[in-house]
C-alpha cells in the first residue's frame, strides 16, 4: 500500500495561521494502515493542534472526518456539504487523496498533512519498507517475486553489482542487497535457470515517467 | 501563581499504580492535593489520544504509573505505552508545551511510598510552570 509519513506540527501549523475554522480529513485506506492519517491519527493531530492554538490565543476550531477514502470520487463527494463550512482543508491522505479534494472543490484550499513516501510492504508493527516503484511494467516473475527497481539502490536487472558483499548493498550497508534475495529465492524455487535470461533495459520515457500522469482505460467499464 | 496548585491526571495501572496508590492512602501519605486517578487494567490500554486529551483537557500533567518492564501482566502493554507517551512527548514538543506535562513512571505494587513520593515531585515541577496553557 501506499506509505506516508506526517509533516512536522510546525509545518502544518504554519499552513493554518491564517483560519480559523478547518476541516481535517483523514483516509481510512492506506494512511490507515502506516498510521499517518487514519480516523485515530486524526483525531490525535486535531487535539495537538487545537492545544497549540489555545497556547497562542487563537483557537482553532476543527472539523474531524475521515471517510473510506479520498481517492475515489464518491467517497470525496461525501465531503462537500461539510467542506463548504470551513475555511480550508487539511488532509493527512496521501498525495492522490490531496488531489481528488482539490478536484472536486477547487473553491477551497486543501494542504498536504502528509509525505507520501512510497508503496510498500509492513515488514514488522510500526515498520514499512519499499517494495514497488510502480514502473509499469512487472517482472516479478522473473525474478523470483523480488524487485530489482524498488530494491536494488542501482535498479539493475541482470545481477549484482561489484559492491554486493555477504548479501548486503554497498551503497547502504544495513539494506540486503536485492539480488542476493533474488539469487536466494529463484534457487530455492529450482528457477536459477531464469536468471540467464537477459531483462532488457526499461523504456522509462515510453512507459512511464518521462510522459505527464500515466493513465489507464477501460472501455468495457467506461457508462 | 504561589496558591496555584496543579491539576494532575494519574493513568494508573490495575497491576502496579492501583495497589501503590492504595498502599499510599492507607499509609496516609502525603500527596497532592488536586489529583484525578484513572484505573485501567494495563497502561497499554491506554491510548496516545487520551493522554493528550487529558491535557487538552485542562490537566497542567498526566503521569501514567505503569509496571517495569519485564513485568507487564500483559506482557508487552507497557513496552507499548512507553512508545506512546515518546510520541506524545514529541507533539507537546512541536507545539510549544513543557513537555514535564507529561511522564510515565515504572513501579511495582508494594511502591506505595514511591507512588506518592513521585506525585509530591511531579507537583513541585509543575508549579513554576504555572495553569496548563489549555485552561
Amino acid at each position: 500500500m501506499i506509505k506516508a509519513e506526517q509533516k512536522s506540527i510546525e509545518k502544518l501549523l504554519e499552513y493554518l495561521a491564517p483560519y480559523g475554522k478547518i476541516m481535517l480529513a483523514g483516509c481510512g485506506a492506506c494512511v490507515t494502515v502506516c498510521q499517518a492519517g487514519g480516523e485515530k491519527d486524526v483525531a490525535l493531530l486535531a487535539s495537538a493542534l487545537r492545544m497549540a492554538r489555545q497556547k497562542t490565543g487563537q483557537p482553532l476550531e476543527i472539523l474531524e472526518v475521515t471517510p473510506a477514502r479520498q481517492c475515489e470520487p464518491e467517497f470525496a463527494l461525501e465531503l462537500a456539504d461539510p467542506i463548504g463550512k470551513v475555511e480550508a482543508v487539511l488532509s493527512v491522505s496521501c498525495g492522490v487523496g490531496v488531489q481528488t479534494l482539490a478536484r472536486h472543490f477547487p473553491a477551497t484550499m486543501i494542504f498536504p498533512g502528509v509525505n507520501t513516501k512510497f508503496l510498500g510492504e509492513t515488514v514488522a508493527h510500526g515498520v514499512w519498507e519499499e517494495r514497488c516503484q510502480a514502473c509499469g511494467d512487472c517482472l516479478l516473475e522473473k525474478t523470483a517475486g523480488i524487485c530489482p527497481i524498488a530494491r536494488c539502490a542501482k535498479q539493475l536487472l541482470n545481477g549484482p553489482c561489484g559492491g554486493s558483499s555477504q548479501g548486503k548493498c554497498e551503497i547502504k550497508q544495513e539494506t540486503d542487497c536485492a539480488w542476493q534475495l533474488i539469487y536466494d529465492r529463484s534457487k530455492s524455487l529450482g528457477r536459477l535457470h531464469r536468471l540467464t535470461e537477459m531483462i532488457p533495459a526499461k523504456r522509462w520515457g515510453v512507459q512511464s515517467r518521462d510522459s505527464g500522469p500515466r493513465r489507464i482505460v477501460r472501455e468495457d467499464l467506461k457508462v | 501563581m504561589s496558591n496555584f496548585e496543579p491539576r494532575i491526571v494519574a493513568f494508573c495501572c490495575e497491576q502496579s499504580g492501583v495497589p501503590a496508590a492504595e498502599m499510599a492512602k492507607s499509609l496516609k501519605l502525603e500527596m497532592p492535593s488536586d489529583l484525578e486517578f484513572v484505573p485501567v487494567p494495563c497502561s497499554g490500554r491506554i491510548e496516545t489520544l487520551q493522554l493528550m486529551k487529558a491535557l487538552e483537557s485542562g490537566a497542567d500533567g498526566v503521569v501514567v504509573f505503569a509496571c517495569h518492564e519485564e513485568n507487564c501482566r500483559y506482557l508487552q502493554g507497557n513496552r507499548r505505552l512507553k512508545g506512546r507517551v515518546g510520541y506524545a512527548k514529541r507533539l507537546i514538543a512541536g507545539i510549544g508545551w513543557e513537555k514535564e506535562r507529561l511522564d510515565v513512571f515504572n513501579l511495582a505494587t508494594n511502591d506505595g511510598v514511591k507512588f506518592a513520593e513521585l506525585l509530591r515531585e511531579k507537583a513541585e515541577q509543575l508549579r513554576p510552570l504555572g495553569p496548563s496553557p489549555g485552561k
